[in-house]
């Protein structure tokens, strides 16, 4: 029963997206359609959990911590398990805090830890244009499962980073894998919560 | 024939061209230094020596505007190249990564002699371990990415902390690869000169080569525009300011008096002559100048123009009141004898007033007094011994009696005026009480405009660059011994930015430490055997093999060997420009300069700070507060001059005691000038003017201006003579026009001058009529 109701309620538009490839390609799913959802995100908060398999290490590295991101670029990773600490991008500016200390670098710096914020960041606020700066990117799934693989354009930022794939649902970033080009990588799943 | 025979003449020529000789071999200068001390304190003499070659005196900020950002640039990026090959110049800095390489590589290679966490504890298992879980939840974090590859050899995280103590804080963006500032849309370049801040003519060659390098930039457009600020530009500028100020300033009230002049002599060869003892006196009051100081300062030469008007007084009253008839030598003689002797005591008043000023420890007001008491005598003894001579047989000039007359009515009036001048007088009383005089601010000083002050405000935001206000200063006889004390101040200012109370601080022994704590780190570095069995004790328990770390025990064993750096080995970083900052040497003496950055959104409490410094009982530690010390060095220099004014007044007083033995007349000479001082100066207060040194030594000159009036107002037998009123008239209104060219002048020195002196001669003359003695007619 479910079934059938559901092929029949689809069959017009599935028909018609047969019989206009381009057109229904377009409009049903893209990067530019998944850019303008993301944008419409002003403020999110998520809890998240991370994994780093780094090879210098005998075993992987777990911490956990909330998500804070406000449009159009401050991004705040604060983890609390193991050791609380706090990560905030804004603008041109890092701060990092451990404990009593911060540290405050411009991003300017240290170009290939930007390109790497910027992926992350560019994604969350649906820009496009700044991921291409230093990305190339492809989408795969659907609007419900999607995933967006960003692949450095750079030789530079080659030496540092393999890929990066970004799942999601709709509007809203699941996970974030990133394989290091010396074969560490991370893993970061993350759960939306309530918008502070 | 005649004239070279005469002994006074010779003599005159001579001198003449032996200042001409001083002059052509003298030392100009426009900066601030001539109004600063000459024995100062210690704050005071770091304060100067900053002024004066103290890196921030080196600096020349650059922006370039126009265009869009990516041609910005450019140009810098073009600008900087060729400056950095220009031996003028230490460093260029555009933000683009010249030395970034050679900076990390001195601190990585020298990390176990550089890092202040080096210490015995932190090499055995248990400092390594707590080391090593740090290094570990590093690299799992964020941060990771940038300290994986150094932890094989840097698993106690050195570099880390060396690179959070260099961090600075505020530095412009990056905008296409160079220093830019997004809100004022400009390119920006921090530029270190090779000469010193008080080297003008360097800092102009080095302002020059920029300039130059601007406009032979290829990407030069006639929409880009070059700015540039900092200490050296403003005393260029300065000084550009001042020279084509006095020159035009000297033009005008040349034209002026040349003016009023001709008018009243109706005579070329009368004009010449009575130029004669002005250009006279000037000349010799550079080249008095020039012998007694080693420098003539700027303002020195505006004040020159302004005493034209004074000087030209002497010869006006020999013309005047010689009497306009043809016979010089008998002319001579009844001058002589009737006037000489009033005027005489009228140049020995002004020299009296003057010679107070030459007591002053302010460099510049001893110039200005030198160069007035110089001038004054000289072209008053030419008046009086040369100018004779040179009266042609049949010199006249214009018959002005009939001036006289009708101003010899007026005087007679004046007298019936004394009772609404004590009305005025207590008005001006009371206008001075209900007005806070006084400007002690050291910056009411400073020759650079509005303007360019609001530029250098906004180039110095662009740049993050603030100014430093307080310092810690530790001095001694080594370069090791302050670096030692530099330390010790530093271990007392940690504790303080671990308190709240600064947000931070540099010290040179960041960027090199002294031997003492090099060779103690070096000690604390335990020997590879033991060091490698500490290390596998250390891993226990944590997610690593000591066999990570081979590269580490290398590392180590090589630094336990080393020689201890020296300053010649940060040539060519970056840090060298630090070094050099905040490490002086002056005649084998020593100083470590420590800036301290205030808490965000917070002032520093100075009073805690030195406090907590003092506690150490450090001696040789100064905490210095540079605007503080600024600030109370001028307005302790407002407050001498103040005292040498009343002194000079003293001795004016005195010296007029001692000729006329009668309190009485003294009084009446003195009353007009007090009169005079107290109206202009309560003028002042109500047009909201604030006192500065300057409207002093305006005051003095009113006194020794003036004197001259009330002078020949008191030894008047009876009834003044008309001639003697023309000739005050003609004298008063060249002063006016001397002074007040000055008084458009929009250097504020020279104009507090002229808004003082023009009105107060006025005063001083209508004042002395009006308090003569009532002629018994």
């Amino acid at each position: 029963m479910m079934k059938l109701s559901f092929v029949r309620r689809c069959s017009l538009p599935f028909i018609l997206a047969l019989l206009l490839p381009t057109f229904g390609y377009a409009a049903a799913w893209d990067i530019d359609q998944l850019m303008h959802r993301l944008a419409q995100t002003r403020a999110d908060h998520a809890s998240f959990v991370e994994k780093k398999f780094i090879a210098m290490l005998d075993k992987p590295v777990e911490s956990s911590g909330e998500l804070f991101y406000s449009a159009p670029d401050r991004l705040e990773k604060r983890t609390l398990k193991p050791r609380p600490e706090s990560m905030t991008v804004e603008g041109g500016a890092l701060i990092i805090e451990r404990g009593r200390q911060k540290h405050r670098l411009q991003l300017q710096d240290y170009p290939e830890l930007a390109a790497f914020i910027d992926s992350i960041r560019g994604t969350l606020a649906g820009d496009r244009h700044a991921l291409e700066r230093n990305y190339r990117l492809s989408l795969e799934g659907t609007v419900e499962r999607w995933t967006l693989q960003l692949l450095p354009v750079e030789i530079k930022m080659q030496a540092v980073v393999k890929r990066i794939r970004i799942a999601g649902e709709d509007n809203a970033v699941r996970s974030i894998e990133i394989i290091q080009a010396d074969g560490d990588s991370s893993l970061m799943l993350i759960e939306k919560l309530a918008t502070p | 024939m005649r004239l070279v025979q005469r002994p006074a003449i010779v003599l005159w020529l001579a001198f003449i061209a032996a200042c001409l000789i001083v002059i052509s071999r003298s030392h100009f200068t426009a900066d601030l230094s001539a109004f600063l001390p000459k024995n100062p304190t210690p704050a005071q003499q770091l304060l100067l020596e900053q002024i004066r070659d103290g890196l921030a005196s080196r600096l020349i900020l650059v922006g370039i505007e126009g265009e869009d950002a990516p041609a910005r640039a450019r140009l810098s990026k073009q600008i900087a190249r060729v400056l950095r090959a220009d031996p003028a110049f230490v460093s260029v800095n555009n933000g683009e990564p010249v030395n970034a390489a050679r900076d990390r590589e001195y601190l990585f290679n020298n990390r176990y002699l550089l890092s202040p966490q080096v210490a015995p504890e932190r090499f055995e298992a248990e400092g390594l371990h707590a080391a090593l879980s740090e290094s570990i939840e590093l690299l799992a974090s964020p941060a990771g990415l940038l300290v994986k590859s150094l932890l094989p050899r840097d698993p106690t995280g050195e570099m880390v902390q060396l690179l959070g103590q260099m961090d600075s804080k505020n530095r412009p963006q990056m905008i296409d690869g160079a220093w830019a500032s997004g809100e004022s849309a400009r390119a920006l370049l921090l530029v270190q000169t090779r000469a010193s801040g008080a080297d003008t003519d360097g800092q102009l060659r080095a302002m020059t080569a920029i300039r130059q390098a601007f406009a032979a930039a290829p990407g030069a457009t006639p929409g880009a525009r070059l700015l540039m600020t900092g200490p050296g530009v403003f005393s260029v500028t300065s000084r550009d300011a001042i020279e084509s100020q006095v020159s035009r300033l000297s033009l005008v009230s040349i034209a002026l008096i040349a003016a009023l002049l001709l008018l009243v002599y109706r005579s070329f060869t009368a004009l010449a002559l009575g130029f004669l003892p002005v250009v006279s006196g000037g000349l010799a009051g550079i080249a008095a100048v020039s012998l007694g100081f080693g420098a003539v300062h700027g303002i020195t030469l505006g004040f020159g123009t302004a005493l034209i008007g004074e000087a030209v007084d002497y010869s006006i009253y020999l013309f005047v009141q010689q009497g306009g008839a043809g016979r010089p030598e008998s002319g001579e003689e009844s001058w002589v004898s009737r006037f000489w002797p009033t005027i005489r005591l009228g140049v020995l008043t002004s020299v009296f007033g003057f010679a107070s000023l030459l007591l002053s420890g302010f460099p510049g007001l001893a110039q200005l007094g030198l160069y007035s008491m110089a001038g004054l005598i000289t072209a008053a003894g030419v008046t009086r011994f040369v100018l004779p001579h040179l009266l042609p047989e049949h010199f006249r000039i214009h018959d002005v009696s009939h001036i006289g007359q009708v101003l010899s009515r007026q005087v007679r009036y004046a007298p019936k005026l004394r009772q609404v001048a004590v009305l005025w007088l207590l008005a001006a009383c009371f206008i001075l009480t209900q007005h806070s005089m006084w400007n002690d601010k050291i910056s009411s000083l400073s020759p650079v405009s509005a303007a360019d002050v609001a530029l250098d405000a906004s180039l110095r935001a662009d740049m993050g660059a603030a100014d430093v206000r307080y310092l810690v200063v530790a001095s001694g006889l080594s370069r090791e011994a302050v670096l030692q004390s530099a330390e010790q101040v530093s271990r007392i200012l940690q504790t303080q930015v671990e308190l709240g109370e600064l947000s931070g601080f540099e010290s040179p022994g960041r960027y090199l430490p002294s031997q003492a704590s090099q060779k103690a780190r070096q000690g604390s570095l335990p020997a590879p055997a033991a060091l490698k069995t500490n290390l596998e004790q250390s891993v226990q328990g944590l997610p690593v093999r000591a066999q990570l770390f081979a590269p580490f025990l290398v590392d180590v064993e090589a630094a336990r060997h080393r020689t201890p750096l020296t300053a010649a080995d940060l040539e060519h970083t970056s840090m060298d420009m630090a070094l050099d900052a905040l490490l002086i040497e002056q005649k084998n003496h020593w100083s470590a300069l420590l800036p301290l950055t205030a808490p965000e959104g917070a002032e520093i409490n100075a009073d805690r700070l030195r406090a907590a410094l003092n506690a150490s009982g450090m001696p040789d530690v100064l905490f210095v507060d540079m605007k503080y010390e600024a600030d109370s060095l001028y307005s302790a220099y407002l407050h001498e001059a103040i005292l040498l004014s009343l002194g000079g007044l003293a001795a004016i007083v005195g010296l007029l005691l001692w000729v006329f033995r009668s309190p009485r007349r003294v009084v009446r000479i003195i009353a007009p000038l007090a009169a005079a001082i107290l109206t202009v100066t309560a003028g002042l207060a109500l047009f909201g003017q604030q006192l500065m040194i300057l409207h002093l030594v305006g005051l003095l000159l009113v006194v020794a201006i003036g004197s001259n009036y009330a002078l020949f107002f008191e030894r008047a037998e009876s009834m003044i003579s008309p001639r003697t009123l023309a000739s005050m008239l003609f004298a008063n209104l060249t002063t006016v026009a001397g002074f007040g060219v000055l008084a458009f002048s929009n250097v504020s020195i020279l104009q507090a001058m002229g808004v003082t002196v023009a009105p107060g001669v006025i005063l001083a003359l209508i004042y002395s009529a009006i308090f003569a003695r009532i002629p018994r007619a």
